[in-house]
């Protein structure tokens, strides 16, 4: 008997029992989906971080403030990072390329008759835009002499100006942030969003207006300006564990703490890197297990139908036979409707995962990306299982005894 | 004269079922001729082994000894795939239910044995227009794309003998064709297997029915896998008749 042949019986018998197809189906589609799910989340991770490595860099060092003693805020607190420790690092360490406070805020900003809420403020200082492989779309950025003086300029990022100003040219126009008026003297090319960091929606300011002006706390003046981050970038040829020890022992003895119970985190785009991994890593397990389980039963709901269906169909089986049908014709025939009830179903669970890796790139903070190649090892898993378990009822077929299966009321 | 040509001939057919604990003899040296053009029809009480000749004549069992030569060749010993090929190519089966496909019009149902044929007598091409023509043979012209399930008995049955001539076989096998159908239906079957038995094909049928038996030249009576009496009714003009005749004879 010709393929098409075959293949048009099967579709037939699979067509006269929709819904029990359907019902059989439902395992392969929910591992299919899954695959591609989990390959779609894998991707998504993995081109997350390698935007991450060619938009910083990788011998980039993060210390944070951990408050490890109080609160923030409360009084005898150790304070955490101050202005001055980003100063110290920079003076006292070798090996040291740059180094970037930063500290952010949220305010209201209004020019002319635009107003917009919640904007993010970054306070950083001039090597920022080295240390984050940024570029200026035009003016320029802060100087060190502008920290100085606590000049009131800013740098807007590309879409910010873009929804303050449109098209008109936003250098040399102020600009209203909370009460303090600040003076437009660049704007950021197009940067994107890095990690869950949109450079595009923010300004820039001089670290020193900041902290002034937007985080201003009341202990600031007592303790010193706290700042939430320092970013330390280091030289290409400097050993990264030897300049992490000499920073931590430099702020232990600036905040007057012990190395084991130090009130800062060091930590590397490495760490940062391993972190991200091993939250989608779980849940790309959990996708396996699914998958895998899914299929498996799939394969098992396969089987079972088959054997219902050749049960159902012996008396044509016997007819088939009688007119000429040989075992492999029967094989051939419960084996491809087997295989194309799990490849119907790959189908659909190829556009259930297609569907359902888009939705949860668009409303998770997970990104996806859809991986051609998963979809073809889905339908291969798919197929395969089809073959497996449905040759067990496709044999049994075979092997009926055409009178026997004649006489099969 | 022409030479005679033997369809079917067996030599000591024997069927011994379950051969360890408690065996049944079903058929002990049986030895029958069939030449092209017979009409012929075994009966027998229930349990004689009508079935299982048939079967065995079929191509659906092999005989636990004794040879059966089908059409010149001895089909006692093959396998499982040279008997399908031999069902394929000689056969032409009709059963007392009929066994069509359910949702599968009257033309497919026809053509079914040609997607069978390995050896591909048939072009695929012409399938359409051979079952066409038998289906107009069996006067079903006008009910080539119906299912099953909307002709009536009769009709099926008529359905079930095109595709069983579609391979152009040597021999019709006939389980209880009639079985199923009112007498009126039954009649028009047999009606049509005599004018396919007048255009020379072969037909074996198996019956409870002397009406049925009296449309055959030849009737072979088994008893306890034995063949009994072997009744020739000659013209089947006026069978009942000429069957109580023939009766007397013996
Ligand atoms: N598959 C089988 N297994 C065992 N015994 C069988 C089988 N088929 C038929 N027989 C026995 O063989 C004998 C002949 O049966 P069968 O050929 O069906 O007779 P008929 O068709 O004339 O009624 C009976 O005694 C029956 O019980
Ligand atoms: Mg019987």
């Amino acid at each position: 008997m010709q393929p098409s042949e075959v293949l048009r019986i099967a579709w037939e018998a699979i067509g006269k029992n929709k819904v029990r197809s359907l019902l059989t189906m439902l395992g392969i589609i929910i591992g299919v989906a899954a695959v591609i799910i989990m390959i779609a989340i894998s991707a998504g991770t993995e081109a997350t971080i390698s935007d991450q490595i060619t938009s910083l860099g990788s011998n980039l060092i993060y210390v944070s403030s951990s408050f490890s003693r109080m609160g923030p805020g409360v009084a005898g607190s150790s304070g955490g990072l101050i202005y001055d420790d980003a100063t110290a690092i920079e003076e006292n360490i070798s090996g040291v390329k740059g180094v970037v406070v930063e500290q952010d805020a949220s305010e209201t900003v209004k020019a002319g008759s635009v107003s917009l809420d919640s904007i993010s403020i970054t306070g950083t200082s001039p090597d920022f835009l080295s240390v984050r492989n940024l570029t200026l779309a035009e003016g320029r950025f802060y100087t060190a002499d502008d920290i100085t003086n606590k000049k009131k300029v800013v740098v807007l990022g590309f879409d910010l100006a873009q929804e303050l100003f449109g098209n008109t040219d936003a250098i040399g126009q102020t600009i209203l942030v909370s009460t303090t008026r600040l003076t437009v003297v660049g704007v950021l090319a197009e940067k994107g969003t890095v990690g869950d960091v949109d450079y595009d929606a923010r300004l820039y300011a001089p670290i020193s207006v900041v902290l002034q002006k937007f985080a201003q706390t009341p202990f600031s003046r007592i303790m010193g300006d706290q700042i939430r981050m320092i970013f330390v970038q280091v030289d290409d040829t400097a050993d990264m564990d030897n300049v992490i020890l000499q920073t931590q022992i430099l702020l232990a003895k600036r905040h007057n703490v012990s190395l084991d119970s130090l009130d800062f985190t060091v930590t590397t785009q490495e760490d940062i890197i391993a972190t991200q991994e091993s939250t989608t890593s779980a849940f790309r397990s959990l996708l396996a297990w699914v998958a895998g389980v899914s299929l498996i039963v799939g394969g098992i709901g396969i089987m079972n139908i088959m054997l219902v269906s050749v049960t159902e169909r012996t008396r044509e089986i016997g007819l088939r036979q009688s007119i000429g049908a040989t075992p492999t014709d029967i094989r051939w025939q419960f084996l491809t409707e087997a295989l194309l009830m799990s490849l119907v179903g790959g189908m659909i669970g190829t556009a259930v995962g297609v569907g359902g890796s888009w939705l949860f790139g668009t409303v998770s903070s997970m990104r996806t990306v859809i991986v051609p190649s998963s979809i073809l090892l889905a339908f291969g898993s798919a197929a395969v299982v089809g073959a497996f378990f449905g040759f067990y009822p496709a044999n049994r077929a075979a092997q009926l005894d055409p009178i026997d299966a004649l006489r099969h009321e | 004269m022409k030479a005679v040509h033997m369809i079917i001939e067996t030599n000591d057919l024997t069927k011994v079922y379950g051969m360890d604990g408690v065996s049944v003899t079903a058929l002990e040296n049986v030895n029958i001729q069939i030449e092209a053009g017979d009409f012929v029809a075994i009966m027998g009480p229930s349990g004689s082994g009508k079935s299982t000749l048939l079967n065995i004549l079929g191509c659906l069992a092999r005989p636990t000894s004794g040879k059966y030569i089908l059409d010149g060749e001895d089909v006692s010993n093959l396998d499982k795939v040279q008997l399908a090929a031999i069902r394929n190519l000689k056969l032409g089966y009709v059963f007392q239910s009929y066994n069509l496909l359910s949702h599968t019009t009257a033309l497919r149902n026809v053509i079914l044995p040609l997607l069978y044929d390995r050896t591909r007598r048939v072009p695929q091409q012409e399938w359409q227009g051979i079952g066409e023509k038998m289906l107009e043979a069996v006067g079903l012209g006008d009910r080539m794309h119906h299912q099953p399930q909307e002709l009536s008995g009769g009709q099926q049955q008529r359905v079930a003998i095109a595709r069983a001539l579609i391979n152009d076989p040597v021999v019709i096998i006939a389980d209880e064709p009639t079985g199923n159908l009112d007498s009126r239906s039954g009649e028009e079957i047999m009606g049509l297997l005599d004018t396919f038995h007048k255009q020379g094909v072969t037909i074996v049928i198996v019956t409870h029915d002397p009406i049925v038996a009296a449309h055959t030249q030849r009737t072979i009576h088994l008893k306890d896998g034995h063949i009994d009496t072997i009744v020739h009714n000659g013209s089947s003009s006026h069978p009942i008749a000429k069957k109580e005749a023939d009766y007397a004879a013996i």
